[in-house]
């Protein structure tokens, strides 16, 4: 998953930093990852896992660095499972 | 949904009223000569509301926001380059009340903002950046636990006579642009070498001039949390929700002026409708569109406030940013509907129905964070927030 979560980050953040040179617990904000792009690297992320993300998760800390998404990810993927 | 918001309580509410009546008597001196509002803040000082907000165990008063707003619309009724200094003060202080806590150098600062009444200025807008306050250009250094910063602060309101300014800047030198901190700095501990003067169509008396900054602090002085969050959990709700304060303060008093046109024309003429009682009809219900997007903002901060996901979340995010498009439009059409009321007599200055502090004071509401720049954050968040489509929330 992380590494797929890398390549959408590649993709859409916008980052000046070349995205393997980033830890996966590393804070993607303090990388240089603006509002705009997280938006998108969100509306990526829905595409790619084929999920929706709930209002519940839509904040910054869902999505500050690799682990994070993971975790958010593996939370919505989890809840459908057992649905 | 508990749908009650918090009333100021008389005592506050009482000491206000008496701020309000001195602020009201320099508010138009204060316009014409874009003088800062001296007896109006001494005033608020000597009434001791410049600390309310902060908590009792820290010499405060534990106001909230709603109290706190509520008294922006007291003062913004009287002179609004007042209220609007007072709320500046206040959304500083949020920021400290609310994460300062973790660090024992901003405790103590806050408890000598009570103590001493200090004045908080804010400098977050920059050269070359404009009102995008998640983004700066200037970095602050550290060395030896000691922190250095210089920016050019294209505005900073009543620059020259706060005691401290609390200043946005990147975390160090090879942060990227939103790698934000924001630091207190003493009047003591800074120069400002002015850069632009505050010649204004309105909100004179805020003396937002442009200012070079130096400042030089121990680096306990820059809050632990970075701006980000700040931003997010304090800054955003505490400007939009104080300043709609003030402007429905605005908006208020030019109601009040249009209602009493309306009241003395009907006495003159027993038995016949006066011709701007209709208008009158109709801007009651501006006013009162105006004043439920405020309390509905207020009661969804209070809702978030205890949760900080909830407070970081986008969906409090888009409502507070609505709030302020809302009342920073909404004013503008009032004003100008109590000016129509009122006819030549709003016009003209100097009458007990002129209007025209209000209108150029109200012009501002649109550009103070522009609001094509909020709307097209808005724009960007609602491409993944899904709109609470309830009544009540
Ligand atoms: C009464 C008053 C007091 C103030 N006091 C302070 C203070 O104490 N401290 C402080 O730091 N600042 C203060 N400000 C500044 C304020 O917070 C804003 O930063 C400032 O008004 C924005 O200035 P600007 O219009 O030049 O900049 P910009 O934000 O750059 O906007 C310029 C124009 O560009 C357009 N624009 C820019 N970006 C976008 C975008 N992303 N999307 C769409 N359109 C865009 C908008 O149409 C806007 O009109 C004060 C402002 C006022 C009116």
């Amino acid at each position: 998953m992380n590494e797929t979560i890398r390549g959408l980050v590649t993709k859409f953040g916008g980052l000046p930093v070349a995205v393997d040179q980033i830890a996966d617990d590393a804070d993607l904000y303090s990388a240089g990852l603006s509002s705009f792009a997280s938006v998108q690297l969100m509306l990526g992320l829905e595409d790619a896992f084929d999920v929706e993300f709930p209002d519940t998760l839509l904040n910054r800390k869902s999505f500050s660095s690799i682990n994070a998404i993971a975790a958010t990810l593996t939370q919505i993927l989890d809840k459908r499972d057992v649905a | 949904m508990n749908m009650s918001v918090s009333i100021a309580d008389a005592g506050l509410m009482a000491r206000a009223a008496r701020v309000a009546t001195i602020a009201a008597k320099h508010a138009d001196a204060v316009d014409a000569a874009g003088r800062f509002p001296r007896e109006a803040v001494d005033a608020m000082i000597a009434e001791r509301l410049l600390g309310i907000q902060i908590a009792r165990s820290h010499g405060g008063e534990d106001a909230d926001f709603s109290k706190i707003a509520e008294l922006c619309s007291i003062l913004g009724q009287a002179c609004a380059a007042s209220a609007m200094v007072f709320a500046m003060h206040h959304i500083k202080l949020s920021s400290l009340v609310q994460h300062g806590s973790e660090s024992a150098w901003h405790t103590a600062f806050m408890r000598r903002v009570a103590d001493e009444q200090l004045l908080l200025g804010s400098a977050t807008t920059e050269g070359g950046i404009g009102g995008n306050l998640r983004n700066s250009i200037c970095a602050i250094t550290v060395k030896d636990g000691v922190c250095h910063l210089e920016k050019d602060a294209t505005v900073i309101s009543y620059g020259d006579y706060a005691d401290a300014i609390l200043i946005t800047s990147r975390s160090n030198p090879e942060a990227a642009s939103s790698d934000q901190v924001m630091t207190v700095f003493l009047k003591e501990q800074y120069t400002l070498e002015k850069t632009h003067v505050w010649d204004t169509l309105g909100m004179r008396g805020t003396c937002s001039d442009g200012f070079l900054f130096k400042g030089t602090a121990p680096a306990e002085q820059i809050f632990p949390k970075p701006f980000a969050e700040i931003a997010a959990q304090s800054m955003l709700a505490a400007s939009h929700l104080l300043w709609s304060g003030v402007w429905h303060g605005i908006a208020a008093d030019a109601v009040s002026r249009a209602q009493a046109f309306v009241r003395a024309a009907a006495r003159k003429s027993p038995g016949a409708m006066p011709p701007g009682a209709l208008r009158l009809a109709e801007l009651s219900n501006m006013l009162q569109t105006l004043r439920s997007n405020v309390v509905a903002g207020l009661k969804a901060y209070e809702d978030a406030k205890d949760d900080p996901d909830k407070l970081a979340s986008m969906g409090f995010s888009v409502a507070m940013n609505g709030v302020k498009i809302c009342s920073s439009e909404m004013i503008l059409p009032i004003v100008n509907h109590a000016m129509l009321i009122c006819g030549i007599m709003g016009y003209k200055n100097g009458t007990p129905f002129s209007l025209g502090r209000h209108l150029r004071d109200a012009h501002s509401a649109q550009l103070m964070i522009s609001n094509d720049r909020i709307l097209s954050n808005m724009s960007t968040m609602l491409l993944v927030h899904k709109l609470d489509t309830s009544l009540l929330g």
